[in-house]
């Protein structure tokens, strides 16, 4: 059996993490930020714990400032539903996925002014074109760090310094890199970062975060859930400050038990030995694909310029098909269609019937690569 | 005996306190969570008690560090 979803949810998880989740359920259980016994401190710390590991992850300033969402697309519509208004006027790539599009469309309805700036086929996205579509009324700039179809990274360190030198806020959707790439909110001017557990930083669904740099202004800040949050009980009123401005209803700790685990380990590792690995696995990749009759390889064709996430077609087979038999025929497991993105299937012109994906993960090895170019050179010659 | 008179910190949630907690022992000054107390709070959370002779050291580590808290009771 060979994983090639990771780009969707990686696995299998690290035994740490599937240790630290038993662990939580086992021996600690309770509710944290509420109660003052000790099971409830206990779980408290496991989930502080959790917001510092990730806030020196990216480099952040304060793990206070670290709201916990149930994943990236909880994230990045908590930054733009609570940040802007209409009138306001927002900047974002034409490489986005719905987690991005969605929200600012309905957005868009309520007069919120949205540009999208055209990417190239292959994703790249030119930051002067960034620069050009800053205007009045201009308050933030939002896009991926890397395309969830075709793994290109974006420029997100030169789109930052734009955003900074017009003052404007500049919100990152890490999806398909944080824990793959390195990341640093101060090198590349983030002021809100949207980051979902489980993908490549290993940890369990139902985890992810918005990290809120100083220069965001929290007053006016709309919150999409208002709640219990275990402080200032004796009122009626949403507290003002975070994370629990943010943060109402009991948060999933068992999860981010979890999560602690699996950052504590890419951090063991190495993020820059597990990027090598998994970038040395996307280019034989790459190569291996594009030497085979028959196959278009979307993206840069260089691993260099992307995530360890291949997106193809086969002359003649539809994505579904190929999907289809390389499970039951081969017992590859990968994504096909449009991955919930068809701004970039658009924008790399395959639109609307999508590519095939293969999202590697650094469990993957360089067998499990050759093993699935065996396949699908079989499925084009017999598609010929 | 000066170990017998404490101070508590009372903090915005669980979350600062355990912040302030990390904050005040990382200045090397005794302090632990404790639930707290209800003649002080109606809330249901934590808060950090310490030393009533370390207070001022407490609170300028809570300062230096950036650290909110909502006030400081003696108990």
């Amino acid at each position: 059996m060979i994983y090639f979803d990771n780009a969707a949810t990686s696995w299998p998880k690290p035994p740490v993490v599937v240790e630290a989740i038993t662990g939580f359920l086992n021996n600690t259980g309770a509710s944290p930020g509420r109660s003052g016994h000790r099971l409830a401190v206990e779980a408290s710390r496991i989930v502080y714990d959790t917001r510092e590991v990730l806030t020196q992850l990216f480099n952040g300033t304060d793990p206070l400032r670290l709201a916990f969402t149930q994943n990236v697309t909880e994230a990045l519509n908590l930054a733009l539903r609570g940040l802007l208004h209409p009138g306001e006027h927002i900047i974002t790539s034409s490489m986005e996925h719905n987690a991005m599009m969605r929200p600012l469309r309905a957005l868009e309805k309520q007069g919120v002014e949205v540009t999208v700036v055209p990417c190239s086929p292959e994703g790249l996205l030119d930051a002067a074109q960034v620069e050009a579509a800053v205007r009045p009324g201009t308050k933030m700039i939002a896009a991926n760090h890397a395309s969830n179809v075709v793994g290109t990274l974006l420029p997100i360190t030169d789109i930052g310094r734009i955003a900074r030198r017009y003052e404007l806020l500049f919100l990152v959707d890490t999806a398909q890199t944080a824990g793959a790439y390195p990341i640093d909110m101060q090198d590349s001017h983030i002021d809100l970062l949207a980051f979902t557990g489980h993908k490549a930083l290993y940890g369990p669904t139902g985890t992810g975060g918005l990290i809120f740099g100083e220069r965001v202004n929290l007053a006016g800040f709309e919150p999409l859930k208002r709640g219990g949050t275990g402080s200032r009980s004796e009122t009626e009123e949403q507290p003002g400050f975070l994370p629990d401005l943010c943060e109402s209803g009991t948060l999933n700790a068992v999860g981010l038990a979890g999560l602690k685990a699996s950052v504590e380990w890419l951090r063991g590792n190495g993020i820059a030995a597990i990027r090598q690995h998994e970038s040395e696995l996307a280019q034989r990749l790459i190569d291996g694909l594009r030497d085979i009759p028959g196959i278009t390889v979307y993206g840069t064709h260089d691993a260099a310029c992307q995530t360890a996430t291949v997106s193809f077609n086969i002359a003649g087979l539809e994505p579904s098909e190929v999907g289809e038999r390389l499970d039951s025929e081969y017992a590859i497991m990968c994504r096909v269609g449009l991955h919930c993105a068809p701004a970039a299937h658009k924008t790399i012109g395959t639109f609307p019937a999508g590519t095939v994906r293969f999202g590697l993960g650094t469990f993957n090895t360089h067998a499990d690569i050759d093993a699935a170019l065996a396949a699908v050179s079989a499925l084009a010659r017999q598609t010929q | 005996m000066s170990g017998e008179a404490y101070a508590v910190i009372v903090t915005h949630s669980t979350s600062h306190a355990i912040r302030a907690e990390k904050v005040i022992a990382g200045a090397g000054i005794a302090c632990k969570l404790v639930p707290l107390p209800r003649h002080i709070s109606s809330d249901c959370g934590v808060c950090v008690r310490i030393a009533r002779v370390d207070t001022d050291a407490a609170i300028r580590a809570l300062t230096d560090a950036r650290v909110d808290f909502e006030g400081v009771h003696d108990i």
